[in-house]
């Protein structure tokens, strides 16, 4: 499977579907740093994985699926869910890579400083694509 | 102030990567981006700044036990949609609550 980019897609999203994910991102920052602050950084480190973004992302894509398939005149509820629930797999996906994120900046972190949040994106990006390639791969020979 | 900062910060960060996420195609691929480390680069950016390496490191390896949390939370709502046919938003909100309660266990049983 090719990945590309689709440019036309910017143009589905509505300027209040922009700020209600650049608001919701902002709060589950502010959510994390403020666990850390009371409860310790081993509790607020596992609110740097709550799933706040991919709530309003697979929300959003059921949202734009369903409409399109409204405008040709069908309900296009199922087409909506169907969309949401590959965003969510691929999701899964990126979660592994998270943790291999997490893995990096916990080993290199005292040693390499701001170093280690590059290496441990460059690990998120490496893992994700590999598990998303290798899926892929694995649905076709099925 | 502090939290501003955060907030805005945050904000950038999740927005940037939303925007990728939007314009990648298949939806499948697009989807890795739901689970970027957005919160955290903005989190960890602030805190390594703040609070120095030990620190970080800690919610390093804490993060691993979300992240795999995360990874359950993804495959539920996937199930939810697929085979239940709830809504997105039914979904993706009712799963916070097994989120929570298996990031906690977790942390509870390998952290202590």
């Amino acid at each position: 499977m090719v990945v590309r980019v689709k440019w036309a897609a910017l143009k589905q999203s509505r300027w209040y579907e922009y700020a209600l994910r650049f608001v919701l991102g902002g709060l589950a920052t502010a959510l994390a740093g403020g666990v850390a602050r009371f409860f310790g950084p081993e509790a607020g480190g596992l609110f740097l994985a709550f799933p706040a973004i991919l709530c309003a992302s697979a929300t959003l894509i059921e949202k734009h699926e369903r409409e399109r398939k409204q405008k040709l005149g069908l309900s296009g509820y199922r087409r909506g869910t169907d969309a949401a629930a590959l965003d969510a797999a691929g999701a899964g996906l990126g979660s592994i890579g998270l943790a291999a994120f997490g893995l990096g900046v916990w080993l290199l972190t005292p040693t390499l400083a701001f170093g280690s949040l590059a290496l441990g994106s460059v690990a998120w990006l490496l893992v994700s694509v590999s598990l998303w390639r290798l899926r892929s791969k694995l649905r076709f020979v099925k | 102030m502090e939290y501003l900062v955060r907030f805005l910060a945050g904000g950038i960060v999740v927005s940037a990567f939303a925007v990728l996420g939007d314009v990648l195609r298949p939806k499948s691929f697009a989807g890795l981006f739901g689970a970027a480390p957005s919160v955290a680069l903005a989190t960890l950016g602030l805190a390594l700044w703040k609070e120095g390496g030990d620190y970080v490191s800690i919610e390093g390896r804490s993060m691993i036990l979300g992240a795999l949390a995360l990874a359950a939370y993804s495959l539920l709502v996937c199930q939810l949609l697929m085979r239940a046919r709830w809504s997105a938003l039914a979904a993706t909100t009712t799963a916070i609550l097994p989120w929570l309660a298996i990031a906690l266990g977790s942390r509870q049983l390998f952290l202590g």
